[in-house]
Formats: structure tokens, C-alpha cells, sequence
């Protein structure tokens, strides 16, 4: 499996996805590949491709709760409103949009976005996001590995 | 219709938020504000007091497009500080690493960001539907670009491996050798893409701009050169602040760059740097341009994209010469010691020059930091176009002008360019 966090460590609930890639990653788990990422979509192509299982998780604000864990699978067309917070307009849910017209999407590409509360430059995680954190960190611990 | 409002307020949460204020009375545009409300971000004030080793890993922070732009600055600024001169390979190896940057962002500009607005789609997704080809072609281009980055800079984003004096330790030669291929493809392909984009329909506007560039005298200039306009300016770069400055204005958190003593605009990136070192692109960039419609010297803004794409030829071509030529050097970078001094230095990042100046006091560290990025210098000239570009089109519905300004705005890829589609246009009529 690939796991790929993607947010910005120093925008408050932006940091969502990162935090639980880093908790993830702390385990050492084998075939389990983590990655930290800023969410460029072109990039996200091409580490995407090719592999047969990948979890993406970032921050999303769509005016659920602070904490919310939305689950998508890709397979589906993304509700584009979703997930496009990302710095760059090209973020996730376009990179998701633009796989599929070119065929480069994974076997199995699931999203666990995190509701977001708070961007704020240089504020910790919302306590309610914290909790989603460790909630989707125990949800990723608990699948079985498998080959990326 | 006596008096009409068009105000394009911010999207909340994206980096970059740039809103457009145009208040226009009996056909003519009254005022015209273009504002930038990306939060101040303190740069300067964080570098004062870190050592001057610290800055190309801090200021490449400011920018995951053009990161090199920042860092490669900050070393030339200290290295002018610390009197320590760069030998022939490293600043070859500079210069190639600057190329990837280039091909990176003007790839994922001129494709993905700015040629929809041309062929009338909504955005790159649209454009992938419908030609797969061309979008497949542009990732590929931008992904040698990423390659490059990698092979020197140790990562794409933020790279590690830059260091005052030049770079922590060089790739071995295969490593370096193995990306030739992709460049002779990069160069074929950087052909039909000046072809393709030649072909678009430009709107009708020409400005008799003041552009302000870095020339060198062997070499297109990307990394070293002195500062030359088209108005006869010609200034070492540690003069830069002789000839510019930034203001603040109310309507916006970026920095106004202007020209002094007068408080002129002036244009920096692709176009400035196309007209005054046109005689230095290479032959094949030269041709392809010519055969794209392109004189040697170019007023019309949107034609920016055209020259974009020149400009990836040419970073294609430099950076294969460099590739062939290349041996790891004996040493990756130039000891030196610490001592008090002020120091400039400026490269061309993908959308212009890019300056900086640090003081350092006698044990290296930061007295004092100056940074100037071509965003903040190009904002007057962004105006004075918006304002060109709405006077020729007010017969146009909201709509339609809304796209015409976002595809002005995009002729200088500005940072907020990032963000697709960022007006959020609203009209009051009388």
C-alpha cells in the first residue's frame, strides 16, 4: 500500500493529512510506502501510477463538523468541491479528474478526507481534528498490508 | 449605463487570494485595483540573526514552483558578501539546475494554466478529454523538469543540496548522463508546442513597456549577467536598489514594485527578457520563433505564452549541452570563511528577476535581509494592462471579460495564477 498525506504542517487543520502520514509512518509497517506531500497534482500522477493499492489523506472543508472523516473511493467521479483547497488549483480532486481521462488512476485509490476547522499560519491541530487524526490512523493501522 | 462596478472578490482558503476592483463611469474605466490579500509572510524578518549558511534552506520556503530562484540568489548574495568565487563547473551545474526549474514551471503554466484560456476550455481537465495527447506530453515535460531538480537539488520541492559556495555533493556522471535522452525528446517536443501555440488567436493589444532583464554576454541569461532595460539602463546587479523600489498599497498585501525616480512601471519574465536578449537564444529557438510569427521584439502581452515556450526550447537546449559536457567536479562547492559584509545577488526565476541583499555581521550571521520577487515588481504593469484590456472590452457581457482579465492576469504567471478561475466577478450598473 501507498500512503501519501498531503497538507501543510504550518496551516493549523491543513496539517491533518501529514500528521496522520508521520504516525503512519512511525510504525514501520511493512509494504506499507509513506509519503509526505504538498499536493501538486501533476506529481501526484505520477506517484500514483502504476500502483495497485493507494490511501490518500488530506484536510478538506466542506461545512461538515470540524473532524468529520469523509471516505471516497475514486472509482467514482469526486464531488470536485470536495477537496479543492489545495494552494495550486491543480490539487487533488483535479489530479484524481485528470488520472482518469488519461487512464493513470491505481487499481484502488481511497480518499480519507479530515473537516477541517481552522488554516490559521502557525496554530496546532483543532482538538476535534486531532481526534479524527488517531481515528484514521487506527483505521489505516487496522488494514492488512499489501503489496504497493 | 452610466456607471458600472466590476468587483471580483477572493475565494476563501486558497493561497495566493487576489481579488480585482474596476469601477467604470460613462464607458471609461474610473479606477482599476488589482490586490493580492496572500497574508504578509516575514520573511526578511525571520532570516535576521540566522547564520547566512541558513538562507538558501529558508528562502527556498518562499516558493515550491521556483524555490531555486530563491536559493540560488541567496548564495550568489552571500558568495558577493564573502568574496568566494564559483569555478566554471559549479556554475555550469547552477545553471543546468536552474533549466529544470524553468521547464518545470513553464511547462505546467503554458498547458495546464494558461493555453485552456486560449482554446476557450474551462481548465487542463477539460483540455485532457479532449487531447490526451498534448496534456500527456506536458506531464511528461514537466516531470524531465522534476528529474532535473531531483538529480542536483536532492528532492523536486524545497531541494536540500544547494549551499553557499555551491552544492553539498554532485551526482555521478551516469546519473547525469542518463537525462540526455529525455532532453533531445524535450527539445522535439518544445518545437510543436511553439508551433501549437503560435497558432492560438491573440487579442489585439500592444504596449510600449518598459522591461528590465539580466544579460549576459555569452549566455541567454538566467543566473548571472548585469541588469540592462530597454530604456538604456545598464547596472551591476548590487545597484538594483539605485533604480527600483516597493511601496505599500492599501489595496493589496503584495508590494507595489516600481521605477524610480518616478514611480514608473516596469516589466520583468519572459517578454522583458525575450526583447532585450533576443540575439542571444540559439539558433533553432530563433527560427521556431520566427516561425511562430515572433519579431524580436514583442508587445503584445498574451503572445507571453508563445514566448514561454521559446524559452523551454532554450532551457532544453542549454541544459543538453550541459548534460553532455558534464564531469563531476573535484569538489562540490568552494570552502570559505566567515566575515562581515553586504552582499547582492539576482537570477531570472521563470516569471523574472528575483533580488536579494544581505548584510552580515563579522561570524556570518544575517544583520539585515532584502528580497525582491518579480510578482511584487510586475503588479503595476499587471494593472496597466487590466486597465488596456477592459477600455477595448467593455462591449463584453461580465462573463466574457471576467475570462479576458484572468487570461491577462495569467500573461505573467503570477504566483495567484495558481489558482484557476479566481474571479469571482459581480457588476452594478446604473
Amino acid at each position: 500500500m501507498l500512503l501519501i498525506g498531503i497538507g501543510n504542517a504550518f496551516r493549523g487543520d491543513d496539517a491533518a493529512g501529514l500528521t496522520v502520514a508521520r504516525a503512519v509512518a512511525a510504525r514501520h509497517l511493512p509494504g506499507v510506502e509513506v509519503i509526505e506531500h504538498h499536493g501538486e497534482g501533476a506529481e501526484l500522477i505520477e506517484l500514483w501510477r502504476d500502483r495497485d493499492r493507494v490511501v490518500v489523506v488530506d484536510a478538506v472543508s466542506s461545512g461538515a463538523a470540524p473532524g468529520t472523516l469523509h471516505h471516497l473511493d475514486a472509482a467514482q467521479p469526486l464531488p470536485a468541491h470536495l477537496l479543492c483547497f489545495s494552494s495550486h488549483a491543480f490539487g487533488l480532486a483535479q489530479a484524481i479528474e485528470m488520472a482518469r481521462a488519461l487512464d493513470r488512476l491505481p487499481a484502488s485509490l481511497t480518499i480519507i478526507g479530515i473537516e477541517g476547522k481552522s488554516w490559521t499560519h502557525g496554530a496546532p491541530l483543532d482538538p476535534a481534528v486531532a481526534a479524527a487524526v488517531e481515528e484514521a490512523v487506527g483505521m489505516l493501522l487496522a488494514v492488512p498490508a499489501a503489496p504497493a | 449605463m452610466a456607471s458600472r462596478v466590476i468587483k471580483v472578490e477572493a475565494l476563501a482558503r486558497v493561497e495566493g487570494e487576489g481579488s480585482l476592483h474596476i469601477r467604470v463611469r460613462d464607458g471609461k474605466v474610473q479606477s482599476l485595483q488589482f490586490g493580492i490579500f496572500e497574508p504578509p509572510r516575514f520573511f526578511e524578518a525571520f532570516l535576521k540573526g540566522r547564520d547566512h549558511s541558513e538562507a538558501p534552506d529558508i528562502t527556498a520556503r518562499i516558493c515550491g514552483i521556483c524555490p531555486i530562484a530563491y536559493q540560488m540568489g541567496a548564495s550568489q548574495a552571500m558568495e558577493d558578501a564573502l568574496g568566494v568565487v564559483v569555478p566554471r563547473p559549479i556554475r555550469q551545474l547552477r545553471r543546468l539546475l536552474y533549466c529544470g526549474e524553468w521547464i518545470e514551471s513553464h511547462a505546467l503554466h503554458v498547458y495546464m494554466l494558461h493555453a485552456p484560456d486560449f482554446l476557450g476550455m474551462a481548465d487542463a481537465l477539460e483540455l485532457a478529454r479532449k487531447d490526451r495527447a498534448t496534456v500527456e506530453k506536458a506531464l511528461r515535460l514537466k516531470k524531465l523538469g522534476n528529474d532535473i531538480l531531483e538529480t542536483f537539488g536532492g528532492r523536486a520541492i524545497h531541494p536540500v543540496n544547494l549551499r553557499i559556495g555551491g552544492f553539498h555533493s554532485t551526482p555521478p556522471k551516469a546519473r547525469v548522463k542518463a537525462l540526455a535522452a529525455e532532453l533531445r525528446w524535450a527539445i522535439e517536443q518544445s518545437l510543436a508546442t511553439i508551433k501549437l501555440v503560435g497558432g492560438f488567436e491573440f487579442p489585439d493589444i500592444e504596449r510600449d513597456y518598459t522591461f528590465v532583464a539580466l544579460r549576459h554576454p555569452d549566455e541567454y541569461a538566467i543566473h548571472e549577467g548585469r541588469l540592462i532595460s530597454n530604456r538604456g539602463m545598464d547596472i551591476p546587479v548590487s545597484g538594483f536598489l539605485d533604480h527600483f523600489d516597493e511601496e505599500h498599497v492599501a489595496h493589496s498585501n503584495a508590494l507595489h514594485g516600481f521605477a524610480l525616480p518616478d514611480h514608473a512601471a516596469y516589466s520583468v519574465g519572459p517578454l522583458a527578457r525575450y526583447n532585450l536578449n533576443h540575439d542571444q537564444l540559439a539558433p533553432l529557438a530563433k527560427q521556431a520563433a520566427a516561425e511562430a510569427g515572433l519579431g524580436a521584439t514583442v508587445g503584445n502581452p498574451f503572445k507571453s505564452i508563445v514566448v514561454r515556450s521559446v524559452e523551454i526550447l532554450q532551457v532544453c537546449i542549454d541544459a543538453l549541452a550541459i548534460v553532455e559536457d558534464y564531469d563531476e567536479p573535484d569538489r562540490p562547492f568552494v570552502a570559505y570563511e566567515p566575515r562581515a559584509g553586504i552582499g547582492h545577488g539576482c537570477t531570472e526565476a521563470p516569471r523574472g528577476i528575483c533580488y536579494h541583499r544581505y548584510e552580515l555581521a563579522e561570524d556570518g550571521a544575517i544583520v539585515s535581509a532584502r528580497i525582491v520577487p518579480p510578482t511584487a515588481q510586475n503588479q503595476k504593469t499587471i494593472e496597466e494592462d487590466l486597465h488596456e484590456v477592459v477600455t477595448r472590452n467593455l462591449a463584453l457581457d461580465d462573463e466574457a471579460l471576467k475570462w479576458r482579465c484572468e487570461q491577462a492576469i495569467r500573461n505573467y504567471d503570477p504566483c495567484i495564477s495558481c489558482a484557476t478561475h479566481f474571479l469571482k466577478l459581480t457588476v452594478d450598473r446604473d
